[in-house]
């Protein structure tokens, strides 16, 4: 089976500069992850783990290197050009979920699909769907305010679903929530996985980390590990749940 | 299409968020409405003051006795005793005095006045029948003082509306009963319409007998506390001063103005006293329109200001979503636009019912000046969408990270 390839990255930095002084984030980085792999990016705070994060999901530039996503040279991109990028191919979930308050999560899960000119008889039904499979299927007109953290991580998931991205962007997923909740959402990870969803992870938590089947350490802005083929912990199983 | 869809999403999100949206709104409607009121309040007190000097009657020149440095307009002056009937009649009569339309001399005094039980003490004038025409009086009832009246020294009498119904509180016709004066019996002939004014300038509460009646049976003078001149226009009315002025000087055998026994007070005098009070009113009433558009435009920024910021962690969220900044500009425009229009609307509606309010409650004049109304909306809601827009297209232009990050 030939394998395609989701992330292209070569070369890669990231330098800060402030008035006084310049700080390296990320040093001459270059990996590739191919289609269907669940990747964690573990590393300890200041490691440039969340700077990655920030340019594979086309959020931030970096000072030097290539970067191609799913076939498209993101480096070179506008801002509204990358704004696209982000949402067609890049589904983003945040530890601090970032939904919108006081809106439903109907609404919620809709509003990339707006931004990406689905046909408005479309969202509902797809939102529906993906709301569904997180299991939240009767809680649509609930705001957020109104629902768990470990719920509103589903949400989440739900909307970076909807747009059927070439690449799941984790950031931290489970830092706020229960660890119960933690394993629902991990649950949901592999089972997305095995239906052939890309997923990029990045944690600092071992335990989360565990659940994906590559595990890449960064410290000091490069990567120190790249361990491939890691026999992921099967989280236990939602039943509810189907792709 | 799209534009539709920008629009709901902007009124779900405002209704969404009420305290955030009613506190903007606030901030819209204490700016524009504040500014209205203001404005109406002011142009209101001001044409009232013009109003009552109109009221006073126009092309009027008032000769008072006395020297000119005497700044008494009528009636305080009546201890002077310098002018004549006599003098009035030449004024009249004069071939040198051509710009005159009409003399009325007058001699006043306050009397007791009594009707079976009820009396009142009250400003008696002595007057011809030229009265009336030279100061824009007419009679509600009955008739005025007649030629006849005046010539035959009758005991007839005119009432001023508040006069007569003190005299007659049960709202019984005056016209045909009898009265008296400082005890001599007057056979009530007409009442005058209501003129207005309050207090001292009360113009109602007065009585008008035939002026030799009043020189010859009540107060024992030969002489009027003023004559009132009407002039042919308003344009003549220089010309008017100065020929009644040179014909009184030569009948009072006066060589030189500055000698004058007499003192001529024309309405434009008076009027124009009154428009410079009135331009350091219209001066005033900028400053403060002024004064309060600035504040009630610091209100709206500020509100905008803080609210839009607030939000950048939103407008970081929705980039990551994948919206242009086009959208998000939009998006927050539209907002904006709708928060100034809502809150202007209401504020001009406050305004206006302020004022509306304020002119019943006073007794002034409502008015409402459209340029104020639009000054005021225009300023702020200017100002509303400015400041609605720019942080917006600040935080919009930030990499999505940093305004992800924004606390």
């Amino acid at each position: 089976m030939k394998k395609q390839i989701a992330i292209d990255v070569s070369h890669i930095s990231k330098i800060y500069k402030t008035e006084v002084m310049e700080t390296v984030a990320l040093d001459d980085v270059s990996f590739t992850i191919d289609k269907g792999e669940f990747v964690a990016i573990m590393g300890p705070s200041g490691s440039g783990k969340s700077t990655l994060m920030h340019i594979l999901g086309a959020l931030d530039k970096p000072t030097s290197g290539t970067y191609i996503l799913d076939g498209e040279n993101v480096e070179k991109l506008s801002d509204d050009e990358l704004a696209d990028i982000r949402n067609r191919k890049i589904g983003f979930i945040f530890q601090a979920f970032n939904l919108l308050p006081r809106t439903t999560i109907l609404q919620n899960v809709m509003l990339p699909m707006r931004y990406g000119g689905v046909p408005v008889e479309e969202r509902k039904v797809r939102a529906q769907k993906y709301l569904e499979m997180v299991g939240l299927g009767n809680r649509l007109n609930h705001t957020t305010n109104q629902i768990s953290g470990g719920q509103q991580q589903r949400v989440a998931i739900a909307r970076a679903l909807v747009m059927t991205p070439a690449m799941l962007l984790a950031d931290e997923p489970t830092g706020n929530i229960a660890s119960a909740q933690a394993e629902e959402v991990m649950s949901i990870f592999q089972t997305l996985n095995d239906a052939g969803h890309t997923i990029v992870m990045i944690t600092h938590e071992p335990d989360i980390a565990y659940h994906a089947k590559r595990i890449i350490h960064v410290r000091d802005g490069k990567i120190t590990e790249d361990l491939k083929n890691h026999v992921r912990t099967v989280a236990k199983k939602l039943t509810h749940l189907e792709t | 299409m799209e534009i539709i869809e920008l629009i709901t999403e902007s009124l779900q999100t405002l209704i969404r968020n009420k305290l955030r949206t009613g506190l903007a709104i606030l901030g819209i409607v204490i700016g524009i409405g504040s500014v209205i009121a203001l404005i109406s309040l002011g142009e209101a007190t001001q044409r009232s003051v013009q109003d009552q000097i109109q009221a006073l009657g126009s092309n009027l020149l008032t000769v008072s006795p006395g020297s000119q440095s005497s700044g008494a307009v009528r009636g305080a002056a009546g201890g002077g005793t310098t002018l004549t009937y006599e003098d009035a009649k030449a004024i009249m009569s004069s071939a040198d005095v051509t710009t005159v339309h009409n003399v009325s001399p007058q001699l006043s005094k306050r009397a007791q006045l009594t009707a079976s039980s009820n009396n009142t003490n009250t400003q008696v004038i002595g007057v011809t029948e030229a009265y009336p025409s030279v100061n824009s009086i007419s009679v509600e009832s009955g008739s005025f003082i007649t030629n006849q009246d005046v010539l035959g020294m009758t005991k007839v009498v005119v009432l001023g509306p508040t006069t007569a119904a003190t005299l007659f509180p049960d709202g019984s016709d005056p016209v045909g009963q009898t009265i008296r004066i400082n005890k001599n019996a007057f056979r009530v002939v007409g009442v005058t319409v209501s003129k207005g004014g309050s207090g001292f300038a009360n113009r109602d509460d007065v009585a008008f007998v035939p002026l030799t009646t009043a020189q010859k049976q009540l107060f024992g003078s030969n002489y009027l506390s003023n004559i009132s001149i009407s002039a042919k226009s308003a344009e003549v009315m220089t010309d008017a001063q100065n020929q009644v002025g040179y014909l009184l000087l030569a009948r009072h055998k006066i060589s030189t103005p500055a000698k004058a026994d007499f003192s001529i007070i024309s309405q434009s005098d008076i009027l124009s006293t009154a428009s410079q009070t009135t331009g350091s009113f219209t001066a005033l009433l900028s400053g403060v329109a002024a004064i309060s558009l600035i504040v009630g435009g610091i209100g709206i920024m500020n509100i905008m200001l803080v609210t839009v910021n607030e939000r950048t962690r939103e407008i970081g969220l929705r980039k990551a979503l994948g919206a242009k900044k086009r959208i998000i500009i939009l998006q927050f425009l539209i907002e904006a636009i709708m928060l100034t229009f809502v809150g202007g609307v209401i504020g001009i509606v406050l305004g206006v019912g302020f004022s509306y309010v304020y002119s019943l409650l006073s007794q002034t004049l409502f008015i409402i000046s459209p340029y104020a109304v639009l000054l005021a909306f225009v300023v702020s809601a200017g100002i509303g969408i400015l400041f609605g827009w720019y942080p917006a297209s600040r935080a919009a232009n930030l990499q999505p990270i940093e305004a992800l990050r924004y606390e």
